[in-house]
């Protein structure tokens, strides 16, 4: 039976970021996978790497997120120099859009609690005014009041982020294992056997990162992860010359020069068909935004399915129960994917997690807890 | 490089392929008229401008991208050929104009 050093289990973005840290530390590790049949949100996202709107009343989660899109810097230069794809990050901030005095309003009202609560650490935001909109974006509607800028946000290609980790989590030495859902588990501390569609593993350290999957593995582990999923969906136009000169939150254009239109929240269950109407409603927005948009054709379209932890903020946990297994989850698996590899894993590695983590921990669900 | 099977069908729809007119069947796509007119290429891609021509004959590469009758962007395999059709090369993204807003 193979022996790792540690075995991560769910080969997205979350997995392969953190499998990415824990082979460049030097731990023989292994990521398990499911096959082509399985939910990914790290196939279905819409790219942003995003900070303005993560933590509104939770103001460590901003902390967090402004700290991986700081580690996005040195992690996609190292994972261009080492596996020689560009990510294609590019952070020059980025807007939300406010259609109508009442979304400006409150967007307003909103990015300035997030100002106050985030106290000394500081929160950097502009509300732009109708004009000011125009003048940074082309051809915006009548109907865009205004929109929120900070400098933080930015975008990336998803997919090529998914490939560099995993090449470069292959490059240190890392074992990739397709078609290896884990059925079952028989822990012990520092001393795991796994259970899976391609046999039998063992690993002194588990991290479960298995997205969806992770609700009904954590119990497993003696951890909680009540993780449901939330249908979004996208649409994309033909290619169209450079016009957008920074993202929005619903509306950016690729590298290659699609426009994406995004998306929606939808609490559906396991259900990754597609709705004409919400569709509908994105492409009205859109337009509403960019009346220039009408002209283009969408060529591309899908839904996907996130990973939504109950209060959406992220959860980091080792088990007390079986020390060496850890949990990690979160619904913005883009943008956090330089916290993964260059701050969680090293972590994980060690063997603790520090103790302000703690704030992530999956025990702010259980029961005793919460009565 | 590519010919019309001597066989088949009659070629007498007549096609503008960039400036050259081009005889296909009935029932053609406007791909098959641009290999036919022996083009290196129909298109440039958007980032680096390689040239591209039709490639999977079926909807799915959107290597064959053109603009029709002043449509740009066209999958070319999937258009019938009409008579008098004009297709013209895709050279890199679509060319738009965002009017600013007149308010
Ligand atoms: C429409 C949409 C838009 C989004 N937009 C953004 C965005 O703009 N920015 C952003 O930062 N984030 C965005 N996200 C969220 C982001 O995509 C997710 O946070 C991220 O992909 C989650 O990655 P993951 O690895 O946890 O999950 P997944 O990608 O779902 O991967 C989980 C993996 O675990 C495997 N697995 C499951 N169970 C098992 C098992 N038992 N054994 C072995 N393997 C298993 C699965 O096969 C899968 O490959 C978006 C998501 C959606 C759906
Ligand atoms: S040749 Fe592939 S899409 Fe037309």
């Amino acid at each position: 039976m193979e022996r790792y050093d540690a075995i991560v289990i769910g080969g997205g973005l979350v997995g392969s970021a953190i499998g990415y840290g824990l082979a460049r530390a030097g731990l023989t590790t292994a990521l398990l996978d499911e096959g082509d049949v399985a939910f990914r949100a790290s196939r279905g996202n819409f790219g942003l790497v995003w900070v303005q709107s993560k933590g509104e009343g939770a103001p460590h989660y901003q902390r967090w997120t402004r700290g991986s899109v700081d580690q996005w810097v040195p992690l996609a230069a190292e994972l261009a120099d080492k596996t020689g794809i560009a990510v294609g990050y590019r952070r020059a901030g980025g807007v939300h859009l406010c259609l109508g005095d009442e979304e400006f309003d409150q967007r307003r009202q909103r990015m300035e609690r997030m100002r106050r609560e985030a106290g000394n650490f500081g929160f950097e935001y502009r509300m732009l005014d109708q004009r000011e909109v125009a003048d940074l974006l082309p051809g915006t509607g009548p109907a865009v009041t205004g929109a929120s800028w900070t400098p933080y946000d930015g975008h990336a290609n998803p997919l090529r982020l998914l490939r560099a980790l995993h090449r470069g989590f292959v490059d240190h030495g890392g074992g990739y294992i397709p078609n290896a859902q884990v059925v079952d588990a028989v822990p012990a501390p520092g001393e795991f056997r796994l259970v899976t569609a391609a046999g039998e593993l063992r690993a002194s350290k588990v991290v479960l990162a298995a997205g969806l999957g992770n609700a009904g593995l954590a119990p497993l582990f003696g951890l909680n992860a009540p993780v449901r999923p939330q249908r979004g969906q996208i649409l994309v136009t033909e290619r169209a010359q450079q016009l957008m000169p920074i993202p929005t939150t619903t509306v950016r254009q690729t590298e290659e020069g699609g426009m994406m239109l995004g998306d929606s929240q939808e609490d559906v269950g396991f259900d990754t068909s597609q709705k004409p109407a919400v569709m509908q409603a994105i492409a009205r927005r859109a337009v509403l935004s960019f009346p220039w948009l009408r002209e283009l054709q969408i060529v591309r379209a899908w839904a996907a399915l996130r990973v939504m932890p109950p209060d959406g903020l992220p959860i980091y946990d080792q088990s007390q129960r079986f020390p060496g297994a850890f949990t990690v989850n979160c619904h913005s698996g883009v943008t956090l994917a330089g916290a993964h590899a260059n701050v969680l894993a090293p972590m994980i590695a060690a063997g603790t997690l520090d103790p302000w983590l703690d704030l992530f921990s999956g025990k702010r669900f259980d029961v005793s807890a919460a009565a | 490089m590519f010919q019309l099977r001597p066989e088949g069908r009659p070629a007498n729809v007549i096609v503008v392929v960039e400036g050259r007119l081009v005889r296909v069947p009935a029932g053609a796509s406007a791909a098959a008229a641009i290999l036919a007119a022996g083009l290196h290429s129909i298109r440039e891609t958007s980032v680096k401008g390689s040239a591209r021509a039709p490639y999977c004959m079926m909807g799915v590469c959107h290597d064959c991208l053109a603009d029709i009758d002043g449509v740009a962007n066209q999958r070319s395999c999937m258009i019938e050929a009409r008579a008098g059709m004009q297709i013209r090369c895709q050279n890199r993204g679509r060319r738009l104009n965002p009017a600013p807003q007149s308010s």
